[in-house]
């Protein structure tokens, strides 16, 4: 089975909610489409909307919500077929 | 009086802060948290404390933390530079309560010019002009069309619980506020959970100026005026005194207007009352005070001499205000540009990072404000600003050869800056002649 990463293009904190009261923007075992949010990168009171880049079922987040992350650091698994 | 200052605050303005306090013979204390251990402020005071980890609700914005750290380093003020707790009015209260001195106006004063309405009660109560609109929400759109028949258009149709821009209709005559009216309605409430809409007279060419004021609770004396029109996304990203828009005439009933709003708050401290200037009818209407320092006050100690921050410090220890309206006289023309973290080229993306190499402008009227050094790592969690390259001369047109000048001079490696896009302002001949608004920069970069 092919799995993909999503990787973030920026560094900053990763937020897997649009807003503390909203539900995630995608669950384990949800289908994604290339283009989908999968979640927000906050970096210098900046928000950026990072989108997936493949389609297929969410595996699994590789980092937690509200983490510090890294440029180039895997975000979400996709299985893509 | 005390003889510690503790500044709340971090980058640039807590090293801005810490060099006025060392010039008054106080000692000076940083806070810090776990991304800024090793930043200028900290390596310049002549002590540190760490108040928490990154996130700036869990350390600059921790009150509890902030008051805590001044008992255990004895500090007997602080000071809250801009942002973070500078205009929230339980912070100064907080530290009122603790024994402790706020370098800055009262919690009243504050909180009266935090709340929209009531300043612009205060600024109305003052003789100040306020752009003209109505009164509360509207009940329906015959009431709109009374009241823009009444004060002319163009009229802006504005959500009550909106904000930031959000929420804003134009309407150019009887037919556009009919039109516009009932979808901007339904829009507010969908948007805001509010339908509740005001209306007030549109400016289309409007300029940001701005008129610093000091005040020690009794006395306030205003120290000429800034224009910061040239914004991005309502952040200023240039600001120049004096404004090249105005002449002596409504420079002097501006910066009357500024005083007597000042004085009826009996303001005390460092304060910036903000105007929407009307570049095609030459009225100007009152928009907001600011409760604190502002980014942008090396621009009027450059032209002015006076040392702003010193002179919160001074007020604070107690001293009455030292000059008199007589004193304060403007020189030359100054300009700051402000040097962000971010991209111009990529949709002004924040850019953090270490900076491997850094050279500063310097030379003639030059001065830069920064916390930047080589080897320093700017951290993801707060704001982008980097440095600020003030530049002061005989002439706005000289200030502004002298400024492409240092742009020059300036060079970083490791971080992406707005250098690029302030060396192009600085040629465009719409700048050179100062035909701007506040609505210029966002056309230019969409064009």
């Amino acid at each position: 089975m092919a799995q993909h990463q999503v990787l973030s293009p920026l560094p900053g904190i990763f937020y897997r909610r649009p807003a503390p009261e909203q539900p995630p923007y995608k669950q384990d075992g949800d289908k994604v489409a290339e283009g989908d949010v999968i979640g927000l990168v906050e970096v210098m009171k900046q928000f950026t909307e990072i989108h997936a880049d493949a389609n297929g079922r969410v595996v699994r987040f590789l980092v937690d919500n509200e983490a510090p992350i890294e440029p180039e650091q895997p975000l979400l698994l996709i299985e893509t077929s | 009086m005390f003889g510690k200052l503790l500044v709340a605050n971090r980058g640039e303005i807590a090293v801005r802060i810490i060099r006025a306090a060392k010039e008054l013979e106080l000692r000076t204390v940083a806070v810090f948290s776990d991304a800024d251990k090793d930043s200028l402020a900290v390596r310049f005071a002549d002590e540190a404390i760490r108040i928490g980890p990154a996130p700036a609700n869990k350390s600059y914005l921790n009150i509890d933390a902030i008051i805590g750290a001044a008992r255990e380093t004895g500090a007997g003020a602080i000071h809250p530079g801009y942002g973070f707790l500078a205009e929230n009015p339980r912070f100064a209260e907080a530290v009122a309560d603790a024994g402790l001195v706020f370098v800055g106006p009262t919690p009243e004063s504050i909180r009266s010019m935090g709340d929209k309405a009531a300043a612009r009660e205060a600024a109305r109560a003052a003789g100040v002009p306020i752009i003209p609109g109505s009164q509360g929400a509207l009940a329906d759109l015959a009431h709109a069309l009374a009241i823009a028949r009444h004060m002319g258009y163009p009229v802006m149709l504005k959500a009550s619980a909106g904000g930031g821009g959000r929420g804003i209709r134009v309407a150019a005559d009887e037919a556009g506020l009919a039109h516009h009216f009932h979808v901007a309605r339904t829009e507010a409430a969908a948007a805001f959970g509010s339908g509740a809409l005001y209306l007030e007279r549109f400016i289309t060419r409007a300029r940001h100026i701005e008129v610093q004021v000091l005040g020690d609770g009794k006395r306030v004396v205003h120290c000429f005026e800034r224009e910061c029109s040239l914004q991005r996304r309502r952040q200023k990203v240039w600001e120049e005194a004096p404004s090249p828009a105005i002449d002596a005439k409504t420079r002097q009933a501006l910066c009357d207007a500024a005083v007597r709003l000042a004085e009826r708050v009996r303001y005390r401290g460092a304060g910036t009352v903000e105007f929407l200037y009307d570049d095609d009818s030459g009225e100007f209407f009152f928009m907001e005070m600011n409760t604190r320092i502002q980014v942008e006050h090396p621009v009027t100690e450059m032209v002015t001499g006076i040392d702003l921050v010193r002179a919160t410090i001074s007020i604070a220890q107690g001293q009455p205000l030292a000059l008199h309206q007589a004193d304060v006289a403007m020189h030359g023309a100054a300009t700051e540009v402000r040097i962000n973290a971010e991209d111009p080229d990529r949709d002004f993306r924040p850019s953090p990072g270490r900076v491997a190499a850094l050279a500063l402008p310097a030379g003639p009227g030059v001065r830069v404000d920064t916390m930047l050094y080589p080897g320093y790592v700017v951290p993801p969690y707060y704001d982008s600003l980097l440095a600020k390259i003030i530049v002061h001369a005989e002439t706005r047109d000289l200030a502004l050869a002298r400024l492409r000048r240092a742009l020059e001079e300036f060079s970083i490696e490791g971080v992406v800056t707005t250098v690029p896009l302030h060396k192009r302002l600085a040629q465009l001949s719409e700048v050179r002649a100062a035909r701007f608004d506040t609505g210029f920069l966002e056309r230019l970069l969409a064009a």
